[in-house]
């Protein structure tokens, strides 16, 4: 407890406060300390993107934040991005294409998918694939996220 | 453990020269957080420098650019003046990791982490940029390839952090490009980079060149005699296989299972002639 130190933060719009440990990582603090266990610990050093979320707006693996970088930041998490019951587009395009399977890499896939559409709002399947390919799936062959993804991106310019 | 996150260059230099223990700098956090949670390495004291403001920003004055310590990748590559000046440069951050890397990495900690594989150390190199060094006797600017002396180790002393990078002016008729070989199209180590940078007269003869290779050594090297290859000619194909064969005989690699030393030596020519076609389109205009 000797290196607990408090933290404000604005997680998904809300503002969030909490102690951690010095060398405790964002993630550990979302999962353990909040319960936003949307985010995923895959590989725990930045290969995988299970534990994607935004921090001032640009997606990063959470398991390379520390808690304690968070003081003022804003942090975007999955559990932010549907409205209430509404699923984001992203969300219902996964859904309608079968862009998961055992569910473990999607949270982060919808995270860095939302952060590149919000740059690029119509991207190129070339742009895509190497935009999310900090994300990384063991089951879908990446064909089904992408097709998701370009349908979703359709879906959100109509607006 | 202590962590700091100090608004001032002189807090953090106190903070890093005061402490007895090991002492860490946090930018981006890549590779610190990795060699953390592998248990590699275990920082009694972390002083984050992103609070610091001058350490955040991209600065333009008189056509040379000031590139904080804690700039992330994307941002590189978001500032348009830095892209057209130094693609080169920008190409080589660029290339390091995901998106979710490009959000945090900076050139400060690439540099600072020393591996010889690093990939925009070699484009740094070869733009002949110098790191302003901020420690407890002041500020020193040193010429980049100072900075690394071996894997993970670096020439900074205790108490000393890279503040800024420093790229010079641009000169009419330059181009720099980087380039590395990789076995997978991307997010993977270098297993060869070179990095060049070189400079025109009207006449379309070289007068100015620098070339760096990267992942053949146990740190980023400047090659002079690869550079020497090609000033003082039109850069035609007798030059390029000199540039090729000098940029191969400076190599050193280590032989893993990434690549073999032969295999390293060969691709270090290869890739220094490809790189200077590239930069030579560019300091043609086109």
């Amino acid at each position: 407890m000797m290196s607990m130190i408090r933290v404000s933060t604005k997680i998904n719009g809300d503002a969030v406060a909490f102690l951690c440990e010095t060398d405790e990582t964002l993630l550990d603090v979302l999962r353990d300390r909040l319960g936003l266990t949307g985010s995923k610990e895959g590989c725990g050093t930045g290969d995988c993107g299970a534990c994607s979320v935004t921090l001032d707006g640009r997606v990063v693996c959470s398991c390379l934040v520390l808690g304690a970088e968070a003081e003022g930041r804003a942090i975007g998490t999955v559990e932010g991005i549907a409205s209430g019951d509404t699923l984001h587009p992203l969300q219902a395009k996964f859904l309608e294409f079968a862009a998961l399977q055992c569910g473990v890499c999607t949270p982060g896939f919808l995270v860095a998918a939302k952060a590149l559409l919000e740059r690029n709002p119509d991207p190129t399947e070339s742009e895509i694939r190497f935009g999310l390919a900090g994300n990384l799936c063991r089951c879908t062959g990446y064909d089904k996220i992408v097709r998701a993804v370009q349908a979703a991106a359709v879906e959100m310019r109509k607006g | 453990m202590r962590y700091e996150a100090p608004t001032t260059i002189s807090a953090a230099v106190k903070l890093l020269a005061g402490k007895a223990g090991l002492a860490r700098v946090l930018a981006g956090g890549t590779d610190l957080l990795v060699q953390m949670r592998t248990d590699r390495i275990a920082p009694d004291l972390i002083v984050d420098v992103k609070r610091i403001p001058s350490l955040g920003a991209i600065t333009a004055k008189a056509g040379a650019f000031r590139i904080g310590a804690a700039v992330p990748g994307a941002a590189l590559g978001e500032n348009k003046a830095l892209r057209r000046a130094w693609p080169g440069v920008v190409e080589a951050a660029n290339l390091i990791g995901s998106t979710q890397i490009q959000s945090r990495a900076t050139l400060a900690g690439n540099l600072c982490n020393a591996s010889p594989a690093a990939d925009s150390v070699p484009a740094l190199v070869a733009s002949g940029a110098t790191a302003v060094v901020a420690g407890p006797k002041g500020r020193r600017t040193v010429p980049v390839e100072a900075i690394a002396v071996g894997p993970g180790k670096t020439s900074l002393k205790k108490g000393e952090l890279v503040e800024a990078i420093l790229l010079p002016k641009r000169q009419p008729r330059s181009g720099d490009a980087y380039l590395r070989f990789i076995p997978r199209s991307e997010m993977d180590i270098a297993v060869v980079g070179a990095g060049v940078n070189l400079t025109l007269d009207r006449k379309g003869v070289c007068i100015a060149a620098r070339v760096a290779l990267g992942a053949v050594a146990e740190r980023v090297i400047l090659v002079p005699e690869a550079a020497a290859a090609l000033i003082g000619t039109p850069v035609d194909a007798a030059a390029l296989d000199r540039l090729a064969e000098a940029a191969s005989a400076a190599c050193r690699p280590i032989d893993d299972k990434r690549g073999t030393r032969e295999f390293r030596v060969k691709v270090a020519g290869v890739l220094a002639r490809r790189a200077v076609a590239i930069a030579l389109q560019r300091a043609r205009g086109k």
